[in-house]
């Protein structure tokens, strides 16, 4: 494994990245509108990479499908190029030779960005506990959502990327009703 | 990553005078290589002259985790190998398990074996239109695709309780018998599919731009499909007859009357009319197997191998023995190596098995189809345009799960 | 293959190259022969050229660690219009395991044997291309071979203690 090379300090984001012009104000009622308001325009329209590994693509796939069609929650493409997209859903098994290739696409995304682990491969190495596979994808870059499953059917990555949109605005990942 | 160029002397290709190569990466991460597949392609503006495909980035670790696990548990496994037709899997697997213990299946878990496998070979073909045609850009192909494959899940889901990896096979028969409803699930499916597949081929089949990306694209002759050691529809579109359910039949396929699509000259559209025809077949014979199913039980009565039914659990001690001996260690082969294989969507999907007396396998080797496939990719894409690369790589239709293991 | 059949081929084999073949079985109707390492080639290009053996099914290995010599060394063929199937094997020894490559007779032996090269260590002479194929470049070790600890995480059960287990244990 002598290729990976992982950052020792998470690169800072958000506010940790230095004031920007709309941060530079600090925190007062303007500034806290207009962060709903871009929470809501980025969680609206989140577009995944592509990142299908295995059978858990073929689910992801299926998510995309005319029947479970994930497009109507805001991701209505995927983007080939990791420079265009938000979401990096890890759907499948990442091998120890490919762990390098995950952490380069990682990189080459903007900020913000959030990695969905679909599947028990991606979450847990699901039942490779062997010599060839990473034992969870999380070793290799910060995940925000696990899906479970094996594969998760394509209404769970849907809750998945729900839930993820929920936390991306700021709500509770939960709804409670009043 | 540091080996990102092609070295002439490790890979024999040359430089010829003044020309400037280009390297480039294709994949890992690639909309069109159908998984993780990276294909060093070395270019002289749009004309390949040189590719090597790099696989392993799936590599898995099936065959060593095989060896640790019992028969029965290694058939979760098998699922996980070709994922786009895992009962294909499950049957091959235990089919080598089967002819080491010289085990007969009973006739209504063959059909029922059939059945589930020519429904993954559908599923797999319709999955394979969809993304082959999404690569040359039909866009709408992909939710036909979709919409007909969710109906096969469908079917895997009431039968199984799982859309893909169904694990439905046990050594010496099936796990369940079919539930109420679903040969009339079935029927109905097998009475909508003519027409969708004569959606997609009024789509495509005549298409102009259809014709002019695959007509003539990657010529595979004869000779050259069994030197390169290919199986599968890549080696009936180059003319060769050789279709395991008909050479060496498994399962009961004997008794079912199908034809077997061969092409012409192998180029990528006539593997695009094979794999067409053979969706056709596939309905020929689950209309066959759903007529013709025999009564009967679903899983071989030699306890020493099968679990007996939980009705006789509360009636007989031996049966409780025979139960828990099988769960907690499983049964044990007679010394031997056999090797048993099965038709895939993709070509011969092979287990050979090395017993040493165990309970689990000593050594399982997976002969996969797509490994092979794929291996004569750098012959066929030398001196086409990178677009075509996608054309032909589409048409070979492999699955890194399967090449890489 | 029916014994008969089997028997004939064998006896062919033998009366071509004298004393190459160590054994011969034929279980559960796959004809096997093990060959010695020097004429294994010779044997495969009269299987092709003679007997019609010319299409290559896959390439593997076997490592028995309790025997010596310790890997067996398989390759099985079969005839297109496909009448019969032959395993041909061949063994090789630690601690330098090395047997002739069969790419010259049958060229889709290439991926298979790069690929036994990579998971067990065995060096195909006259392989035109042998590295790695599986594992990445880098990768020290042959994960096929028995000793080889496939190594994964230790399974955590809710009731155990953590004090006592190695920090790569805890997966935090």
């Amino acid at each position: 494994m002598g290729e990976l090379s992982l950052r020792p300090v998470p690169t800072p984001t958000g506010r940790a990245a230095g004031p920007t012009p709309l941060n530079a104000l600090g925190d007062n009622i303007l500034t806290t509108q207009l962060d709903k308001v871009i929470n809501w325009g980025r969680s609206s329209a989140i577009w995944p990479a592509l990142f299908g590994l295995a059978c858990c693509a073929i689910e992801m796939m299926g998510t995309v499908g005319p029947r479970h069609d994930l497009s109507r929650f805001g991701s209505e493409l995927f983007r080939a190029s990791p420079r265009q997209a938000d979401l990096m859903i890890v759907s499948g098994r990442v091998s120890i030779k490919m762990a390098p290739v995950l952490r380069q696409i990682y990189d080459q995304m903007p900020e913000p960005k959030w990695v969905i682990a679909m599947g028990a491969c991606a979450s847990s190495a699901g039942m490779f506990n062997n010599y060839a596979i990473v034992q969870s994808v999380d070793k290799i870059v910060p995940v925000d959502i696990y899906v479970p499953g094996c594969p998760p059917r394509p209404e769970a990555l849907i809750d998945a990327v729900v839930k993820l949109q929920r936390r991306i605005r700021g709500e509770p990942l939960v709804k409670r009703s009043a | 990553m540091a080996d990102v160029f092609i070295e002439p002397r490790v890979h024999g290709s040359r430089e010829e005078g003044e020309a400037e190569w280009m390297d480039l990466n294709m994949g890992p991460q690639h909309p069109s290589t159908h998984g993780v597949l990276r294909v060093k392609l070395r270019l002289d503006g749009e004309v390949v002259r040189d590719a090597e495909p790099d696989i392993g980035y799936l590599h898995t670790g099936f065959e060593k985790s095989f060896e640790d696990k019992t028969y029965a548990q290694g058939i979760t496994f098998s699922d996980r190998m070709d994922y786009l037709g895992p009962p294909i899997n499950n049957v091959g697997f235990v089919s080598s398990v089967e002819k080491l213990l010289e085990l007969e299946v009973p006739p209504r878990a063959q059909a029922i074996r059939v059945m589930m496998m020519e429904l993954a070979r559908l599923g797999s073909h319709e999955l394979w239109l969809g993304t082959a045609g999404l690569d040359l850009g039909v866009y709408s192909g992909f939710f036909y695709a979709w919409r007909d494959r969710e109906l096969i899940l469908d079917l895997n889901e009431a039968y199984s309780g799982v859309r893909m990896m169904t694990s439905f096979t046990r050594v010496g028969g099936v796990a369940w018998d079919l539930p109420d409803g679903w040969l009339d699930q079935l029927q109905k499916f097998i009475d909508v599919m003519p027409a969708r597949i004569d959606d997609f081929e009024s789509m495509l089949t005549h298409n102009p731009i259809w014709l002019e990306r695959l007509r003539g694209v990657g010529p595979f002759t004869a000779e050259q499909a069994i030197e390169a050691g290919v199986t599968g529809p890549m080696l009936r579109a180059s003319g060769v007859d050789y279709d395991v359910r008909k050479a060496f039949p498994y399962s009961g396929y004997e008794q079912y009357d199908f034809d077997v699509p061969l092409g012409s000259n192998g180029d990528c559209y006539d593997r695009y009319r094979v794999r067409v025809q053979e969706m056709r077949e596939s309905l020929k014979i689950l209309q066959q197997a759903k007529d013709n199913l025999p009564d009967g039980p679903w899983l071989t009565n030699n306890r020493k191998v099968a679990l007996p039914p939980r009705t006789e659990l509360s009636k007989s001690m031996e049966s409780v023995i025979h139960h828990f001996r099988l769960v907690s260690e499983g049964f044990k082969g007679p010394v031997g190596d056999v090797y048993s294989f099965v038709e895939s969507p993709r070509g011969e999907l092979g287990f050979y098995l090395v017993s040493d007396g165990a309970n689990k396998p000593y050594r399982m080797k997976v002969r996969p189809p797509s490994f092979c496939n794929l291996q004569p990719l750098r012959e066929l894409v030398r001196g086409v345009l990178v677009a075509d690369v996608i054309a032909i790589m589409g048409s070979m239709d492999f699955i890194l799960g399967d090449v890489d293991r | 293959m029916t014994e008969s059949t089997a028997n004939e081929l064998v006896r062919k084999i033998q009366d071509a190259f004298p004393g190459a073949i160590q054994e011969s079985s034929n279980f559960r109707g796959d004809l096997s022969v093990v060959v010695d390492p020097d004429s294994v080639l010779e044997v495969a290009r009269h299987l092709k050229d003679v007997e019609g053996y010319n299409y290559f099914l896959y390439a593997t290995a076997v490592d028995w660690p309790a025997r010596e010599p310790r890997f067996t060394v398989v390759w099985e063929v079969r005839t297109l219009p496909p009448r019969s199937r032959l395993r041909l094997k061949t063994t090789a020894s630690m601690p330098e395991p090395r047997v002739p490559s069969l790419t010259s007779v049958w060229q889709a032996a290439n991926w298979h044997e790069r690929e036994t090269y990579d998971l067990f260590g065995i060096t195909f002479e006259g392989h035109p291309d042998l590295r790695r194929i599986l594992m990445p470049a880098s990768w020290e070790g042959h994960p096929l071979r028995k000793d080889y600890v496939s190594f994964g995480e230790p399974v955590i059960f809710s009731d155990q203690k953590l004090e006592n287990l190695e920090p790569d244990a805890i997966r935090g």
